[in-house]
């Protein structure tokens, strides 16, 4: 069985994020760029897979920018077995994202497509659920247990309001990962070494014949309003003097 | 459990600006001779650049001889100095004065130290070199001679009683013929490698100033792109050696710092409140009307000079860079000369590779190279201006005057130097500071300003701020030096705790901008920094 994953080379989280000064965008000038943290866990997932003898061959794709290829190659040295660069470095939106990966996985037909359930950049959350309905497989999203039931179908619990739902689904699918479905490993420095001799092949997002035109517009982007501190009351007439007359709730 | 090992030509510890010149001229010298070099570099910070903090105004010396053509490869110096301005500041009013010569500008950039080390890397890679960074080296490997034969990455996934947690990773070991130290001031490998090659026997102990960075976008209005500030004199008190700077670079930033030197003897003296204080000053707050802070950060740097050169070599290799303390404190500038310490390393080093009739692993070519550059007459000429200020701001300024402009660098004395950490007063002889509370708009607190460092290690490893005698927190420096680690630290890291039996010492270790202040300043130098997971530490963009 093979297993795509999809990369996103996305803002560090330990990096403060800051709009730029004109509002039009997040400054991301020399800021530090990792891979989506969702995504590391989808592709310890795809890897875990392979070791336990489930998949035969692991492949991950990302879209972006000639950087991208340095997401590509950590995912290689955590045990991806090759990258796909789909290069664009106009922006790409979850809707164009999800159509792009649908032509990757026409041409490489992967029975199982793994993606983080969103990135932490633009945390759309859209990816993984408009793929399988533009390919028309089966979802397991916000999975936290990924289990192989032969090659027909597979078992996702997954992450719900109030525990967790087990599901059973045909392959081929797609799954969307969550926090607690693996604790990726650390990337070892020989493994890197030996990464930077993976193949990887680049793809021009032009010559897929998909339409990346973006749909949304970015009105601004600020940072969000400063809370104000609170302040204490005396004694219960102050504070429904205030409820009442301040903040006109009652 | 044993460890993996790889075999490399030359191993550099640290990419910042020595390390990566160290990298770069050998691969350079290697294509030029046709000859193939393996080398390898090991960075501690997440990524090139995420730990490097200077001002900075660089003099692009060094940089031209090692890339001629670095503005059409694209180098990020983009900002050419312009007016120089040098302030002795009051409490209330700023005197011009003549700025030294060593300070004049023309001709230097103000950019981004950790910028230049991102795009340096780059040049690097393009050369094959083996850039590894977020692998810290963690320890210094011997064979059985004695000789260096390399260093090993620290183990990842260890859980804070040093026990082994279910992601761990051994660390790794790399061997070189020549293992270049780089790691920047204070480093903690080459720290024990003075110990065990006794590389200070010959050289007055090294000396540290801290220096505190903010990075603030300004109102378009209040920015003078090119301006470079220097001051001395308030707050800190003429006793105490420090200064600032402030520099308008690219589009609307203003770095500002403030530098203070490490030898200070009141243990009341907090370095970040000094910093914070002289952001109020009339002469410089209007700058910052409007403005928004956007990065801090600290760092020592060595500011020993000439006479606190240690010997650079020793079997299987040696020490370039500020870690060895090429900075020239009156030009307050050390990219250049680290960055030409890292070439002539280079250049020594593939001269020993070339020669195969010689057995000697210890390059000691690299300092005979070194004291036919410029640096080395560089430094001597000014070696005796820091010492000076032992007697005080007056008269080590007119000293000072008298060294540079009659004597002119050839007196013939040499000042000596006394190390940092003996420098501090017993609390009962020192009078408490009273620092003024932030405002949250041009002055701040040590949480909120390490929140804008991008600080972050790994949960749950073992505190990489080690005590060699736990007691000593209490019985020394509590009692005697009222906890001075709590106000040199500008991150905050270390905290006196109250508890019902006493006062506690709480080591917020994941705070540590591994500035190395405290493994210097501790006055009876029982705390020692070691390199955290790697990784770990500050994400300093553009600083």
């Amino acid at each position: 069985m093979k297993i795509l994953v999809a990369v996103k080379r996305a803002i560090d989280y330990n990096v403060k994020a800051r709009p730029k000064a004109d509002g039009s965008d997040v400054d991301l000038a020399n800021v530090k760029m990792s891979m989506n943290p969702f995504d590391e866990i989808a592709v310890e997932e795809a890897i875990r897979l392979q070791e336990a003898g489930v998949a035969s061959e692991t492949v991950a794709v990302s879209i972006g920018p000639k950087q991208c290829q340095e997401t590509l190659r950590t995912a290689m040295a955590m045990g991806i077995d090759r990258g796909i660069l789909v290069s664009s470095d106009d922006e790409v939106q979850p809707l164009a994202v999800a159509k792009l990966l649908k032509s990757v996985v026409e041409k490489e037909q992967p029975e199982l497509v793994i993606v983080g359930k969103q990135a932490i950049d633009d945390d759309s959350n859209q990816v993984g659920q408009m793929l399988a309905a533009l390919l028309g497989w089966s979802q397991g999203t916000f999975a936290c247990g990924v289990e192989l039931d032969g090659s027909e179908s597979l078992t996702v619990r997954r992450e719900i309001d109030g525990g967790i739902q087990t599901l059973d689904l045909k392959m081929p699918a797609v799954i969307t990962t969550d926090l607690r479905l693996n604790e990726p490993r650390y990337v070892k420095l020989p493994n890197i070494m030996k990464a930077k001799k993976k193949p990887l092949d680049v793809i021009e997002a032009g010559e897929t014949g998909v339409d990346i035109k973006p749909r949304l517009v970015t009105l601004k982007v600020t940072e969000p309003p400063v809370r104000e501190g609170g302040v204490k009351v005396e004694d219960v007439n102050e504070l429904i003097e205030k409820l009442r007359n301040e903040a006109k709730v009652i | 459990m044993e460890r993996e090992s790889m075999q490399f030509d030359v191993v550099i510890v640290g990419g910042g600006p020595s390390g990566l010149s160290a990298a770069i001229r050998l691969k350079q010298l290697g294509l030029s001779a046709g000859k193939e070099i393996s080398v390898c570099v090991l960075e501690k910070a997440s990524e090139i650049g995420a730990h490097i903090l200077s001002g900075a105004v660089i003099e692009p010396r060094s940089l031209s001889e090692l890339f001629p053509n670095w503005a059409e490869l694209g180098a990020p110096l983009h900002t050419p100095a312009g007016k120089d301005r040098f302030l002795y500041l009051t409490k209330k009013r700023a005197l011009r004065l003549p700025t030294p010569p060593q300070m004049h500008n023309k001709g230097n950039f103000i950019a981004s130290l950790g910028n230049l080390c991102r795009w340096l890397a780059e040049q690097a890679e393009e050369l094959e070199v083996e850039v590894y960074p977020g692998f810290a080296a963690a320890e210094v490997l011997y064979d059985a001679q004695g000789v260096v034969k390399g260093v090993a990455t620290g183990d990842m996934g260890l859980l804070e009683d040093g026990t082994e947690g279910p992601n761990f990773e051994r660390g790794m070991e790399l061997h070189a013929k020549q293992t270049i130290f780089a790691e920047g001031a204070r480093g903690s490998l080459t720290k024990t490698l003075f110990e065990r090659f006794d590389l200070r026997s010959e050289s007055d102990p090294q000396v540290f100033g801290l220096g505190i960075k903010e990075l603030w976008e300004v109102e378009p209005s209040n920015h003078k792109k090119g301006q470079i500030t220097h001051t001395t004199g308030w707050p800190l008190d003429t006793k105490t050696y420090g200064g600032s700077w402030m520099y308008h670079f690219d589009d609307n930033l203003v770095s500002i710092g403030f530098v203070v030197g490490l030898n200070y003897r009141n243990p009341y003296l907090s370095p970040f409140e000094e910093m914070q204080r002289f952001k109020t000053h009339p002469a410089i707050s209007s700058v910052f009307d409007g403005g928004k802070r956007i990065a801090y950060g600290a760092r020592a740097i060595s500011a020993g000079g000439f006479q606190s050169i240690p010997k650079l070599t020793f079997p299987g290799g040696m020490l370039v860079g500020d870690t060895a303390g090429f900075l020239n404190l009156p030009k307050i500038k050390g990219t250049h000369t680290a960055m030409k310490s890292g070439m002539t390393a280079a250049e020594a080093i593939f001269e020993s590779l070339e020669d195969t009739q010689s057995i000697s692993n210890e390059v000691t070519g690299y300092r005979q190279r070194l004291e036919g550059t410029w640096l080395w007459d560089e430094l001597k000429k000014v070696r005796n201006i820091k010492p000076s200020f032992h007697w005080g701001l007056f008269p080590a300024m007119a000293y000072s005057a008298i060294d540079t402009y009659i004597l002119r660098g050839r007196a013939p004395w040499t000042f000596a130097h006394k190390a940092d950490h003996e420098g501090l007063l017993p609390a009962e002889r020192c009078k408490p500071l009273d620092y003024p509370k932030p405002d949250g708009k041009l002055t701040f607190d040590k949480l909120s300003s390490v929140f804008l460092s991008n600080t972050n290690h790994e949960e749950g490893q073992p505190c990489h701020l080690t005590l060699k005698e736990a007691s000593v927190a209490i019985d020394t420096n509590y009692k005697i030096f009222d906890g001075p680690e709590a106000r040199y630290c500008p991150a905050g890291v270390y905290e006196y705790v109250e508890e019902g039996s006493g006062p506690r010492l709480q080591i917020n270790s994941q705070n540590c901008v591994h500035c190395k202040t405290c493994d210097i300043k501790d006055p009876t130098q029982n705390i020692n920094w070691v390199t955290p997971e790697g990784g770990g530490g500050p994400n300093y963009p553009n600083m």
